[in-house]
């Protein structure tokens, strides 16, 4: 690991300062950071810790939404009694992933920015398009490993999946971020954080340096909404997904009012499914709709032919996590 | 190289040393404690072997950076029980028999004290059948997916799984 400065700072204010300098990051739970740090991924001249700075708690707001502290532990958020009783979904993501000990640590700011678990991202003996720029990606030559990888394509250069399942259940809610930079508080659509990373895989935010994650926000709970999280991974537990789906449902009668579904594991990030939700909102909620709609968004996927069974898992999962909410 | 001074706890006794930035929680305790139960599987936080209770709650020491635990309170499988008076849970590991070769043995210890808390506080694990029921009936599946942090390359699960069971309240 190469040298670093080491700053706690006690404000905000000298937090952005501090972190927007180039070759600056801002360090929380740190679970994905200090792996990253050991693999020669990252290397920061400079790390800054955000422990005393970070928002704590789970607040409910006056008009019913929810405000999630930046620097609430994974655990925590899974645990609260709002979350578990009207965000099912959100308990079930964190849950979910990672272990007992990474999720005790690891925040929900940095959930939300951690960084693809793709083989030759993590390894710097490979060439990497999303780490070093223009080098090439052995995932999309004949024989690389891409069975975990997208099956939706941002980017023609980088085929690297967003790990995270709580940024799947969030965008599944319309989260937003409260982002913080320069004394202004401003509101950004969670789905609104990540880049195209159409020409350049390795700028994956819209974060500018010295910008800081300080809440995430919940818009206040529907009644009568019903939402799942499932993931399929290679094994029983402590994985990242192959496909993951988050998704709410409210019905009226027989007829769907409002539906959500979040797709991940199939795209550099959290994968709104925004057709197949046009498809199925008014109309019967019958698994024949279901399967049609998702069928019909799943035709834009161009999978490799080592992940091409992501297309029906995909939609044997959002089909019978459907069938379960109805 | 870039030092820092810090102050922490571990096993109840205030420690003062001087760390550079890169050194792990885990490295701090082995290599520059000498506190050497705490093992190093993986290094990467896959295995558990490194687990600790840091300010009471099962990390993974590996992948914490020692200099931001000034003034935490840390607790090593040295601190849980002495060979005399062993804690409870050491002392079920040894009556079923939990272990082969012993390495991954004080990760194993201190994730089980550190996920019984957890329990008892309320969490849930992906396999709770309802969000509703706090706290979660501990049966061997939910031990299982609690304990997934926690690699035995052994194969001892199947006794590892009987001592926690008979450490449930």
């Amino acid at each position: 690991m190469r040298p670093f400065e080491y700053f706690r700072p006690s404000s905000l204010a000298d937090a952005a300062q501090l972190g927007a300098v180039s070759g600056a990051k801002y360090i929380a739970g740190g679970t994905n950071l200090v792996d990253l740090m050991k693999l020669g991924v990252e290397q920061p001249d400079r790390v800054v810790d955000l422990r005393d700075v970070l928002e704590q708690e789970i607040q409910e707001l006056e008009d019913g939404s929810i405000r999630i502290g930046a620097g609430v532990r994974n655990t925590d958020l899974a645990s609260h009694p709002l979350i578990r009783r009207q965000y099912p979904a959100m308990s079930r993501a964190i849950v979910a992933g990672a272990s007992g000990q990474i999720r005790n640590v690891a925040t929900t700011g940095g959930n939300l920015l951690q960084r693809t678990r793709c083989v030759y991202f993590q390894d710097v003996s490979r060439p990497c398009n999303k780490r070093a720029p223009g080098t090439g990606c052995p995932a999309l030559e004949s024989g690389g490993l891409s069975r975990g990888l997208a099956i939706f394509r941002t980017s023609e250069e980088c085929i690297a999946t967003h790990p995270s399942d709580l940024a799947v259940a969030l965008v599944a809610f319309d989260a937003e971020l409260a982002l913080w930079r320069d004394g202004q508080e401003r509101r950004l659509p969670l789905e609104q954080l990540y880049t195209s990373q159409e020409s350049a895989p390795g700028r994956e935010t819209i974060l500018e340096p010295g910008e800081i994650i300080t809440a995430v926000h919940l818009p206040a709970p529907v009644d009568g909404r019903r939402s799942h999280y499932v993931k399929v991974r290679d094994r029983a537990s402590f994985a990242f997904s192959l496909v993951s789906v988050a998704a709410a449902v409210e019905l009226d009668g027989d007829t769907v009012r409002g539906v959500r579904i979040a797709l991940g594991g199939v795209a550099s990030r959290p994968w709104r499914a925004r057709s197949a939700e046009q498809a199925i909102q008014g109309a019967p909620a019958t698994s024949a709709n279901f399967s049609r709609a998702i069928r019909d968004e799943l035709t834009t996927a161009v999978p490799t032919a080592d992940n091409r069974f992501k297309l029906a898992l995909a939609h044997n999962l959002v089909v019978s996590t459907l069938e379960e909410l109805i | 190289m870039i030092e820092h001074e810090l102050s922490l706890y571990i096993n109840d006794r205030l420690h003062q040393v001087v760390v550079d930035s890169r050194r792990t929680l885990l490295d701090l305790l082995r290599e520059q404690l000498r506190l050497t139960g705490t093992k190093k599987g993986c290094d990467h936080g896959q295995c558990g072997a490194c687990t600790v209770l840091l300010d009471g709650t099962r990390v993974n020491s590996c992948l914490v950076l020692a200099v931001t635990c000034e003034g935490a309170h840390v607790t090593t499988v040295e601190g849980l029980g002495t060979a005399d008076a062993l804690d409870p849970m050491q002392e079920a590991f040894v009556q079923h028999d939990a272990l082969q070769c012993g390495y991954c043995t004080p990760g194993q210890i201190c994730s089980a004290i550190g996920m019984l808390d957890e329990v008892r506080r309320g969490v849930p694990s992906h396999v709770s059948s309802s969000l509703e029921a706090v706290p979660a009936v501990l049966d061997e599946r939910e031990i299982r997916e609690r304990m997934s942090g926690n690699l035995c390359r052994c194969g001892a699960y199947v006794n590892i799984v009987d001592a926690i069971l008979s450490q449930v309240g």
